[in-house]
Parts: C-alpha cells; sequence; structure tokens
C-alpha cells in the first residue's frame, strides 16, 4: 500500500474511547515527509482515520489569543478528546454552537502528545462534527464492536502485520478491549428496554 | 502437439482470412527463433505475427485472436480480450468523432458497457433495441471503466430473440464521512451535450459561460473496512438532504454565497449510516437509490462471539 499506488483515502477505524487513548504508539510508513501518521491500535490495525459517536459531553475554549476548542464525546467505554482550532473552523464553530449534552458523529485522525509528566495522550483533530440521533449512535456502538472483535480475531495471525506490532509495541494485551466491547453492547441491551418503552409512548418520536 | 505446432495453428487461423499462408510456414518461423535463436515462445509468436501484419498490411487492431471466449458483460474486468458477446443495443450515442461511426450502451442479462464503432472498420451499423451476436470484440479500459470497441474483424449477427438487460448494480452500506468539494449548489456548461462543472464561472471546455444550477454531492461511504467514494445527482441529492434545487437557490441568494447550501447539507447527512445502490463508474458509485439505515442494530450476535472468545 504505502508509496506503490495512488493515494487513497484512508478508511476511518472503528475504535473505542478505552482503545483509542491506548494507542500512544504513532508511526508513518515511509520516509516522506507527507507521508500519513498512523497511530497504531492495540488490537492490531493502524488508524490514520477514526469515526466515532458518542455524547458530547462538555465543550470549553481553552484557547489562549484564538478560540480553541475542547470537546469530550462519550462513548460506553470511555472519553475522546477532541480538539478543534482555527485550521478546523467547521468543527471549532460546531464545538461552539452546540448545547450538550447531545449525540455527535466525528471524523477526524488520531493526534499525540506528551505532557509535561511524560505521559501521551491521544486525541482527535475532528474533520467533521455533526449532531445525531440515538439510532445511529447505537448503530454505532455496534459496528464498532463488530470492527474491534474482527481485529480481535485476527490479532495473532502471523501475517497480521500490525498484530505483531502491537504486541511489541503495548505490554498490557487485548483482554481490556474485549472486555470493553462486552460491557458496550451490555449497555446497549439496558438502555434497549426503556428506549422501546419511550418509542411506544411517543409514537411520532421521528 | 508441441506448444510450437499449437501456436502456429493458432497463427494460421488468425491469418487464414487474410494472406494465403500455410501452417508449415508459420511453424518454421517460429521454430527457428524458438530453437535457434532461443526466443521465448510468446515473443517468437509474437515477431511472427508481426511479419504476418506486414505482409497484409493489417493492424493488430484489425485481427482477431483465435481463442476467442463467449463473455458475459460482467465477466469483462480486463483491457486487451478478444471475447464473444450477445447482447442488446441499449442505446446510441452521438460519436464525437469522426473516427467513430457509433458509439453507445450494449447489455446483456448481467449489464451494460459502452461500445464502440470505429468509422474506418466499415460494419453495418447496429440498431437500438436490437439484439446482435457479436464476434471478434475487443475490450479496453479507461479510468477502470470496461468498454469494447467493434473492429474490421468482427462479426456481427442479429438475432430474432429479446435480452432482459439487467443493471451492473452493487449495494453498500456504511457511514457518510465526508463531502467533497464540488458538493452542493453548482454550476454547469450549459453548451450542448456538455455538462461540465464550472469553476468560478469558467468551464474547461468552453471558457466563460453563463452556467445552470445543479445540485450534486461527491460523497464517501465507509463502513470501517474501506471507502467508497459515491456520487449523488440532483434526484439522489434532493432526497439525501431534503434540500431540493429551488430551496437551495434561494438560500444561495439569501446568503449572496453557494457555499451555504453544501455546509447546510454536511449538517443534515455527514456521520448518519446509508444504504446506497447504483451503478460503479470507475472509482464512483453512482446513486440510484439511497436510503437511511435507521433500523436498531441488533448487538446480540457479536455479543455472543465476543463472550466466548
Amino acid at each position: 500500500m504505502s508509496g506503490s499506488q495512488a493515494p487513497t483515502r484512508e478508511v476511518a477505524r472503528r475504535v473505542f474511547a478505552r482503545e483509542f487513548n491506548a494507542a500512544t504508539f504513532t508511526f508513518k510508513e515511509s520516509e516522506d515527509e507527507r507521508a500519513p501518521l498512523y497511530a497504531l491500535l492495540p488490537t492490531g490495525e493502524r488508524a490514520n482515520r477514526v469515526f466515532v459517536v458518542g455524547t458530547l459531553t462538555e465543550t470549553e475554549d481553552i484557547g489562549d489569543e484564538s478560540e480553541y476548542w475542547r470537546g469530550r464525546v462519550v462513548d460506553p467505554t470511555g472519553t475522546f478528546f477532541v480538539y478543534a482550532g482555527q485550521y478546523q473552523p467547521d468543527a471549532a464553530s460546531t464545538l461552539r454552537d452546540l448545547e450538550t449534552p447531545t449525540y455527535v458523529a466525528v471524523v477526524g485522525k488520531p493526534r499525540t502528545y506528551e505532557t509535561d509528566d511524560g505521559a501521551v495522550n491521544v486525541s482527535i483533530r475532528p474533520e467533521s462534527i455533526t449532531q445525531v440521533d440515538e439510532t445511529t449512535r447505537d448503530r454505532w456502538v455496534v459496528e464498532t464492536a463488530e470492527r474491534t472483535l474482527e481485529r480481535l480475531e485476527a490479532f495473532d495471525e502471523e501475517a497480521n502485520e500490525y498484530g505483531q506490532r502491537a504486541q511489541q509495541e503495548y505490554e498490557d494485551g487485548v483482554e481490556s478491549y474485549r472486555e470493553a466491547l462486552v460491557e458496550a453492547l451490555e449497555s446497549l441491551d439496558e438502555t434497549d428496554g426503556e428506549s422501546t418503552a419511550a418509542d411506544a409512548a411517543s409514537p411520532s418520536a421521528e | 502437439m508441441s506448444d510450437v505446432t499449437s501456436a502456429a495453428r493458432e497463427i494460421h487461423e488468425q491469418f487464414s482470412e487474410h494472406l494465403d499462408v500455410d501452417v508449415e510456414d508459420v511453424s518454421q518461423r517460429l521454430e527457428r527463433l524458438v530453437t535457434e535463436y532461443k526466443v521465448p515462445l510468446s515473443e517468437a509468436r509474437r515477431s511472427v505475427e508481426n511479419h504476418y501484419l506486414d505482409e497484409a498490411g493489417l493492424d493488430r487492431d484489425d485481427l482477431g485472436q483465435g481463442s476467442n471466449t463467449d463473455a458475459v458483460v460482467e465477466d469483462i474486468d480486463a483491457p486487451d480480450q478478444w471475447v464473444n458477446l450477445t447482447a442488446k443495443v441499449v442505446d446510441l450515442w452521438e460519436p464525437r468523432s469522426d473516427a467513430v461511426a457509433q458509439v453507445g450502451l450494449l447489455g446483456d442479462e448481467t449489464g451494460t458497457i459502452k461500445f464502440t464503432a470505429w468509422a474506418k472498420s466499415d460494419l453495418d451499423p447496429l440498431e437500438e433495441g436490437a439484439v446482435y451476436r457479436l464476434e471478434n470484440v475487443v475490450t479496453d479500459e479507461y479510468q477502470g471503466r470496461y468498454s469494447v470497441k467493434l473492429n474490421r474483424t468482427t462479426s456481427i449477427t442479429e438475432l430474432d430473440e429479446d435480452i432482459e438487460v439487467g443493471d451492473n448494480e452493487s449495494e453498500i452500506e456504511g457511514a457518510l464521512v465526508d463531502i467533497q468539494s464540488g458538493s452542493g449548489l453548482i454550476k454547469r456548461c450549459p453548451e450542448e451535450g456538455c455538462t461540465r462543472v464550472l469553476q468560478n464561472g469558467r468551464c474547461s471546455e468552453h471558457g466563460e459561460v453563463d452556467g445552470e444550477f445543479d445540485l450534486r454531492i461527491k460523497g464517501v461511504l465507509d463502513d470501517g473496512r474501506e471507502v467508497q467514494e459515491v456520487i449523488f445527482d440532483r434526484e439522489a441529492t434532493e432526497d439525501l438532504t431534503g434540500i431540493e434545487l429551488e430551496a437551495a437557490k434561494t438560500m444561495a441568494k439569501d446568503a449572496l454565497d453557494t457555499t451555504v447550501v453544501a455546509d447546510e447539507m454536511r449538517e443534515t447527512v455527514l456521520g448518519r449510516y446509508y444504504r446506497v445502490t447504483g451503478p460503479t463508474m470507475g472509482r464512483y458509485l453512482l446513486a440510484n437509490d439511497v436510503e437511511e439505515i435507521t433500523g436498531t442494530a441488533d448487538p446480540d450476535g457479536v455479543l455472543i462471539k465476543a463472550r466466548s472468545m
């Protein structure tokens, strides 16, 4: 893939917050300055782009001179941090305008930065943020569980380059991501009953 | 039968209509290259073919290949293959060049494919709606899209039957993760036969023109495994966004800016899941039918698998 073909658009990976925030190792596939940057997902996949859907719980302008917005997007396993400044004007204005809490879909690039005490934080630099409904969010949870499961199933395969790499770079194994996806799906089952009841009470919900 | 002999027979067959040549002669030429000069058979074959092409005053394109196979439209996935098709003429278009006698669309049960007949090939014209047996057509590819070319050696037989032409449509599902530039309220060149999208009021072919408004979206559908670029024409765009052309024009007029339309569309559709069906043209899928996926996703299958890992 790398360099041998005309550039193709990168797939937006589906990943839960718990795993995403642990994807602290980043790399490029070539020496080229403009080569895409990938985060190595602990379940063994490279991610240059992600698609996440969750609850936007808080937004805050943490910029000094110009606006720099931070949003917290929560999924059943943890919190994604989304940062948008002057180079992401659309996403920044969306964060400025949205009332929390609300469901949002975020397409963006994984970014890492090292804090003063040496910890590596992983965040999303958004390409777009849009308000969505609960159905979309639930669909994303199931889809993300499916993709995560696929990665887990392929994790130990010898031919799985990124699985091998994840085993070298991350020490904690993948069990906690399997647990996370089970928890995420179970949380759907719980809310399922409620939302069905709510739908029945207000058939004109759409 | 040795490789050389069978190659010689095939070459002989290719040229039998054009030249008075016997298999022995062909075989000797091949044998000499292969045995004496250690030329690989494929290269030797090429060389011998070229010799006879010269002798007959033919182009390589004029030549049928002995090993034609009967194909259906769906199977055509490589250029420069010689095939036989049984197909219906679905559509005839106006040729843009004098070198082209006919251009249009052929279809069989498995789908449709563009065809071109060259003027110099001097073939009987095909009629729209008729079904033909076409032997010796060559496949071609342009930007990932396949077509077939009729040539001087193509034999055309009209058949007294009808074909129910299938659509080579595919259905994909995914989240709409991007709406690319050139989407929303656009202007197209009004020149006859030209529908190019204007850039700053200019058509790349006809220069500054008074464009006609249209709606379209160039979007990206992504299911987490692969991406597919999708083009929504005006109808599909209206379906997808609920914004109709007239409303879009009013929005743009009020804002004194056409980009507000695409912005509004982004807010309405990005990050949501859709099922789209349509034919594929090169890197794009052309959306014929668009449906938002609103049903509840079923977590049980994944859950059972994940628990048992």
